[in-house]
């Protein structure tokens, strides 16, 4: 019998992995794009876990504008990603400090 | 005859631990294809674990949305780009502990949060969509076209400003190139080409037929 625990703790630990990813790929804006995604996916499971246990449409409607607003994001990431490599060259985050004060 | 409440669980396990190491092998594979490549086996595994809650429709939408257009992005973004590993991969092993750490910390707390013990009660009841006497799509779409009208038309524009922003960012004037100008063409002022003159219809002569010499 699945629980709506097994939902939240697998939602959990999709988060954790994510949040490792962001730490120990520092370099790499892709992999931080992809960490991000991850992200969304877990929450996305929660949302759709609760809705189905609370019987509540609400949650699915959620997760289908996250699914909107994270495929716009990854998008226009994706287009700042190629024009700074395009005008730097490089795509690792410790040469990308031109706001530096 | 297999309990189907134990398939579903032993379904459920399955799943989530092919997504899970799917996720791992995202976040630690040398290569960025590669890694590409594992987040369409997360984002497939992670649609199985939706439909054993009844979530077709948005199962499916990440399929169809996700792994088709979004990673396929990813990919072409990853293949597109010239990336140095070697550089790319140092500070890897040294933030690693750092890593594990507050992940490792997050989900003691997360987990201590939720309570595991607690929710155990809760399972899954009858599917609220069916007691409504309605498929999953038909159930979201009924919230999603009464609702929730606005934010789907807010979602819409979005997608339009997205797409608008995407191009404008990467679009690059090459000179030397020749190209059309639309504003030069829709202010074209066909007098401005073309001079019709009027005059009267003029019969060319015939030669006059000339003389016999004598």
């Amino acid at each position: 019998m699945i629980t709506l625990s097994h939902y939240i703790v697998f939602g959990a630990v999709l988060f954790c992995i994510a949040v490792a990813g962001l730490f120990i790929n520092r370099k790499n804006v892709i992999v931080l794009l992809m960490a991000i995604e991850l992200m969304l996916l877990a929450v996305n499971t929660n949302f759709v876990a609760f809705s189905r246990f609370l019987g509540d449409v609400s949650g699915q409607v959620f997760v289908f504008f996250i699914l909107t607003v994270a495929a716009a994001e990854s998008a226009i990431g994706l287009a700042i990603l190629v024009l700074l490599f395009r005008n730097r060259d490089t795509i690792n985050i410790a040469e990308i400090d031109d706001l530096k004060g | 005859m297999i309990d189907p409440n134990l398939f579903q669980l032993v379904c459920f396990y399955a799943f989530a631990a092919v997504t899970v190491a799917a996720a791992l092998a995202v976040i630690t594979l040398k290569n960025s294809v590669h890694a590409v490549l594992a987040l369409v086996l997360t984002f497939f595994s992670a649609a199985c674990v939706w439909l054993l809650a009844e979530a077709e429709f948005l199962a499916i939408a990440l399929i169809v949305v996700y792994v088709g257009a979004v990673m396929v992005l990813f990919l072409f973004v990853v293949m597109m780009l010239d990336i140095n590993q070697e550089q790319v991969r140092e500070g890897f092993i040294r933030f690693l502990p750092v890593g594990i750490v507050v992940a490792l910390v997050m989900l003691a707390e997360m987990l201590a949060l939720i309570g595991v013990r607690a929710m155990r009660a809760v399972s899954m009841g009858p599917n609220p969509a069916e007691a409504a006497g309605l498929s999953n799509t038909a159930w979201l779409g009924r919230a999603l076209y009464t609702d929730y009208l606005l934010p789907f038309e807010v979602a819409a524009l979005i997608l339009t400003v997205g797409v608008v922003a995407a191009v404008a960012l990467t679009l690059r004037k090459r000179r030397g190139v020749r190209h059309q100008d639309a504003g030069e063409q829709v202010r074209v002022d066909p007098r401005s080409r073309i001079r019709i003159v009027k005059m009267d219809a003029v019969r060319a002569q015939a030669p006059a037929p000339k003389e016999p010499q004598a």
